[in-house]
């Protein structure tokens, strides 16, 4: 059954307010589930989980979570993204905006990609 | 005093939930602390309790080879206190079980009487995302561990472990 952004957005919004024990108000899609919201390795399995039950999908780990990218030496150099790296992240995460990043592809800087839209729209890429 | 805050299983349904029972006694030092003259069961431990009877659910599906550890309280509603003289019921349902994690859902009774709710999720900390290293020695289900197990558990139920 196809859904809404704004269905999709209601249900993500509800499922982070439960896992990471933030205001509604502040699950806008502009926050950072790391930066903004202070979700932690535990509470994106939570998430995980909660997605899976909501939406009736399967997530697999590695389309949500980057570890094995920025940890392999072919997609970075000198603490940033290599070309093929920066490649690999649009062909893996395709739910990214990647904004401004590319002219600064700091790994550093990459949990700030993990946005509340992010999830949305990956979620909306599964169920439609 | 042993780290051990449950004193048996009474149902055992492997992957999916379990129920076991804490009696609480004034043998237990920490109550004439908690509070002089006003002994109630800390709210901490009867967590700790439900961590324990989720945590062997949870490392049973894995024949206790990986390590169990509770990594997220992500609920504990408490509606009563615990006196020595009462005996806990503790029943846990499994939510999710994944390679890495775990979720349940867990209730706390004494008789008839809802003492908890909460709700908390594992971690298979040889699997964590975060990329973690910890020590190979299996210190959750340790030997020692194991052959308390064995005895409280309900009979047969470890039969095709090795």
């Amino acid at each position: 059954m196809a859904m809404t952004r704004e269905e999709i957005a209601e249900k993500v919004q509800e499922i982070l307010v439960d896992a990471l024990g933030v205001d509604d108000d502040e699950v806008t899609e502009e926050a950072t589930l790391m930066g903004d919201l202070g979700a932690e390795s535990i509470d994106f399995l939570e998430i995980v989980f909660n997605l899976e039950k909501a939406f009736d999908i399967k997530v697999p780990r590695e389309e949500l979570f980057p570890a094995e990218l920025a940890s392999n030496e072919e997609f970075v150099a000198d603490g940033k993204l290599t070309d093929a790296g920066i490649d690999k992240l649009k062909s893996a995460m395709p739910h990214l905006d990647l904004g401004d990043f590319e002219s600064d592809p700091d790994v550093n800087k990459m949990s700030d990609l993990f946005t509340v839209a992010s999830i949305i729209n990956f979620v909306e890429g599964k169920v439609n | 005093m042993r780290w051990i805050w449950i004193d048996k299983f009474t149902e055992f349904e492997p992957g999916k939930r379990a129920v076991s029972i804490k009696n609480v006694t004034l043998a237990e030092e920490h109550l004439h602390d908690h509070f002089p003259g006003f002994p109630i069961m800390p709210t901490s431990l009867m967590i700790e309790a439900m961590a324990q009877t989720g945590g062997i659910l949870v490392g049973y599906e894995r024949k206790f080879k990986e390590k169990v550890i509770l990594a997220k309280i992500n609920k504990a509603t408490f509606h009563d206190i615990v006196r020595p003289g009462d005996q806990l019921t503790l029943e846990v349902v499994i939510d999710n079980i994944a390679d890495e994690a775990a979720s349940i859902t867990g209730t706390i009774k004494c008789g008839e009487n809802t003492i908890a709710d909460i709700k908390m999720m594992f971690s298979h900390i040889d699997n964590n995302i975060a990329g973690m290293e910890f020590p190979e020695e299996n210190f959750v289900f340790n030997d020692q561990f194991m052959g308390l197990l064995r005895f409280y558990l309900p009979e047969g139920t470890m039969d095709n472990f090795s």
